[in-house]
């Protein structure tokens, strides 16, 4: 796609070819992640992302500690979102061991599940902004939104963000006294401040003009990228995992995937906007519909799962979170891998931005939605 | 796009209410100023763990056995632990050293998890800067050793069902101590009643000493041990 | 899981292995790109997405088997298990909302692995294989831009093989405890030699 607007290529201006390394350290790329950009004029020719500045090797940490040892390691995976880390590794850890969940400690899941889910678009949405160039009062409008459900995680596990909540077979506790009530109370309210973040972005013109067919991604491209999750959908791919797998108890949930019809930016943007309202939907009747019970099986702390290999993944905000397991036999996993959405997401960076200019790239890579805790593990 | 930019006024009208209510509105404006104000946790927070002691004294009271369950359920292995001798250099259940890094600790809590004498428990303190980055950031045992009542105080919930649980757990041993002693206690006198059965066969047996009668003494013998469990039931 | 019809990719190109235990093909790398085009052509697989690309890295080893015999005793059986590395492939399909379908290129020679590239078909292999690369130091042929990702450009070694040892030159580390300090000592002894 040509860029739009008046444009000054290389020849016009009397230069060459322009290489700009912008990062590792730069308020619009979500952490410590480079663009190596190929500048002519202000147009992008060409990009390297270049990333690994968090680089642990979490992969290989995993490889000798027990398996419970790597749930906290799997919150700071995508920091942003540890309930639904925690989960993605219980489910492919249970998978090895065939364990049944008792149900609450099911509903528990799916409700932390979604409150995570509410959190991330909340936080993507306010960042998309702050990288369209609104500094400040949009994000600051969806972090005082966040805080309130980071304050029902803070009572429920201890922590904020790095919860280690979830266990195999269950939960680590069960919900404090009230704590549904103050759910409840926060998921009502939620909508509201939706309609009011709706009012203040979705028909400013700017917005609309900025990101509109920028960093179009068709059907058949976003398919071939490997792209998961808000992104594949915006692009107009029916593909929800929660649909698809019916991991945990989606199935008994009704709610609908939105889809977007023109794979750019804004439709990313329209897309998890109105992810958080089918969010605010599972929540509620979840909610409704949470039974007493026990929320852990009986289950021992170290256990030794038969030599086999297992894959296990959901949909967390980002995409499709996966964890490749391989057992030997032992009490600690021979090869862990994780597949992380917003790395895989990244491939269809460069492509996305070619012929853009270089504001531009910024808000693609911003749609994309990364956070290097999970790109560089 | 329009002439007139009626999204963005729409959006203007958005923050000026936001703006406004931030006056009188307590969720508009949800932001405290932290040094004078703290009100970011709750007494679930967890940050950092700490050792239970019961009672007046640090070392008496404490309920760490140094059995080194935490050490090797840590993920990080922030924790370090070397077991107390006394003057024999015989090891007593208590820790000499007991080392947590606070720059390693992930606060994960899999320690207070695996802990079998309720000794370890998160606490929710979090400024722990330091000058020193190194042993300034190690916390030793007695920084770590804190009171019962400090653990009521920040955690009320849990350490009340701590202490409910301990207290479940010294009745129950309690009387299992009783029914041991009760136990010991028929055994003796049944014991004692064989042997005085003993006894007073022997002294029959030195008054007649005849063979048939040696063979209903040993009769005697093998039912002395059946009238044990009977007393044992009553 | 969903069944896996392996019969029709076996007929159709019979050096494909099918591995019952872990339920995936083996695949020989010089028909790898013919394979995956054919499944995701063919109306009843149509895998039109690549979720994952992992690798794996086994050593030499023996695998003991305890089987009753006829007289009841226990017999044990050793086999000897050759080292080999591994790039594996989970494919699903969006189209039929199916999967997954493990896919796996083996080679037996740990010194030199070379299997090949899928991105020229999946484009979002691209990233996942340079991972591979890095950590593993598998070869992958065909792929348009094979270099170190996370690890720096000049690093020598593959860090997820399992026979990686980690190398001896700490600094300073803040864990007082360790054995780790002892080597920070020793290497900062060392190099304070060096310079006097």
């Amino acid at each position: 796609m040509p860029a739009r607007g008046y444009h000054l290529s290389k020849d016009e201006l009397g230069a060459d070819i322009l290489e700009v390394a912008m990062g590792p350290h730069h308020p619009s790329t979500h952490g410590v992640f480079r663009m190596d950009l190929k500048l002519d004029g202000e147009t992008v020719v060409d990009l390297k992302p270049i990333f690994g500045y968090l680089h642990r090797n979490h992969e290989k940490l995993a490889e000798d500690i027990p398996y419970l040892g790597c749930m906290p390691f799997t919150d700071r995976l995508d920091y942003l979102c540890g309930m639904t880390n925690n989960w993605a590794f219980a489910l492919s850890a249970e998978q090895l061991i065939e364990i049944e969940i008792p149900e609450r400690a099911q509903y528990i899941r799916v409700i932390c599940a979604e409150l995570t889910r509410l959190i991330n678009h909340c936080l993507l949405v306010g960042f998309f902004i702050n990288d369209l160039g609104a500094l400040g009062t949009p994000l600051l409008y969806a972090l005082r939104e966040r805080e309130k459900i980071l304050d029902l995680f803070e009572t429920l596990s201890g922590a904020r963000m790095m919860v280690n909540y979830m266990r195999f077979g269950g939960v680590r506790c069960d919900l404090p006294d009230g704590w549904l009530q103050e759910c409840e109370r926060i998921v009502g309210r939620f909508p509201a401040f939706l309609d009011e973040y709706e009012t203040l972005l979705k028909d400013n013109e700017i917005v609309i003009t900025r990101s509109q067919n920028v960093g179009v991604l068709t059907q058949e491209e976003a398919t071939n990228f490997s792209i998961t999750g808000p992104m594949l959908r915006a692009s107009g791919v029916n593909y929800d995992i929660r649909k698809v797998d019916k991991y945990g108890i989606y199935d008994r949930f009704d709610f609908k995937v939105p889809i977007g019809a023109h794979g750019d930016c804004y439709d990313r943007f329209m897309v998890r906007m109105l992810e958080m309202r089918e969010s605010i939907k599972i929540l509620k009747q979840a909610i409704a519909d949470i039974p007493e019970g026990p929320i852990m099986g009986n289950e021992p702390r170290v256990f030794k799962p038969d030599p086999q290999e297992t894959y296990g993944r959901i949909e967390s905000p980002k995409g499709e979170l996966g964890f490749y397991l391989i057992a030997d036999g032992t009490t600690n996993p021979y090869r862990y891998k994780v597949r992380p959405p917003s790395f895989v997401n990244l491939t269809a960076l460069r492509h996305m931005c070619i012929g853009h200019k270089v504001a531009d790239a910024v808000i693609i890579l911003g749609s994309i939605d990364i956070v290097l805790g999970e790109v560089d593990r | 796009m329009s002439l007139i930019a009626k999204g963005i006024l729409q959006g203007m009208a958005v923050t000026a209410k936001n703006f406004i209510q931030s006056y009188y509105k307590k969720e508009r404006l949800p932001t405290v100023e932290y040094p004078e104000e703290k009100s970011t946790v709750n007494q679930f927070t967890r940050n950092i763990p700490f050792l239970v002691y019961d009672g007046e004294d640090e070392i008496e009271g404490m309920r760490c056995t140094a059995c080194k369950l935490c050490e090797k359920a840590c993920p990080p292995q922030c924790i370090y632990i070397i077991k107390d001798t006394d003057e024999n250099d015989k090891p007593i259940k208590r820790p000499k050293v007991f080392d947590i890094d606070s720059s390693v600790c992930m606060s994960c809590q899999l320690c207070v998890e695996v802990c079998p004498f309720e000794s370890i428990r998160m606490d929710s303190e979090f400024e722990l800067s330091n000058e020193n980055r190194f042993e300034g950031l190690l916390i030793n045992r007695d920084e770590l050793l804190k009171s019962n009542e400090y653990y009521h105080e920040i955690h009320p919930i849990e350490a009340q069902e701590t202490d409910d649980r301990i207290a479940a757990k010294i009745a129950e041993a309690e009387t299992k101590k009783k029914a041991r002693e009760e136990k010991a206690r028929l055994a003796a006198e049944a014991k004692q009643a064989a042997a005085a059965m003993k006894a007073a066969e022997e002294a029959a047996a030195e008054t007649e000493t005849s063979a048939t009668e040696q063979a209903q003494q040993s009769e005697a013998k093998a039912e002395a041990p059946e009238d044990n469990p009977e007393t044992k039931n009553t | 899981m969903s069944e896996v019809n392996h019969v029709l990719v076996t007929q159709q190109f019979p050096e494909v292995e099918w591995e019952e235990k872990n339920s995936c093909f083996i695949v020989p790398s010089e028909k790898a790109t013919e394979v995956v085009t054919w499944l995701k052509e063919h109306p009843a697989f149509r895998l039109d997405y690549l979720s994952c690309v992992s690798g794996a890295d086994y050593l030499d080893s023996e695998v003991k088997t305890k089987e009753k015999n006829e007289d009841g005793k226990m017999e044990v059986t050793i086999t000897q298990v050759p080292a080999k590395m591994e790039a594996v492939y989970h494919f699903f399909s969006i189209e039929k909302k199916t999967g997954p379908v493990l896919l796996k290129q083996r080679c037996m020679d740990r010194d030199n692995p070379v299997v090949q590239s899928l991105t020229p078909i999946y484009r979002g292999a691209e990233l996942m294989e340079r991972e591979v690369y890095d950590l593993y130091g598998i070869h992958f042929t065909d792929h348009p831009d094979l270099r170190r990702i996370l690890m720096w450009p000049n690093f020598e070694h593959y860090p997820m093989r399992k026979d990686y040892v980690i190398p001896n030159d700490y600094d300073y580390e803040p864990t007082p405890h360790d054995e780790v300090i002892e080597r920070a000592r020793e290497r900062r002894a060392q190099l304070e030699g060096g310079s006097m």
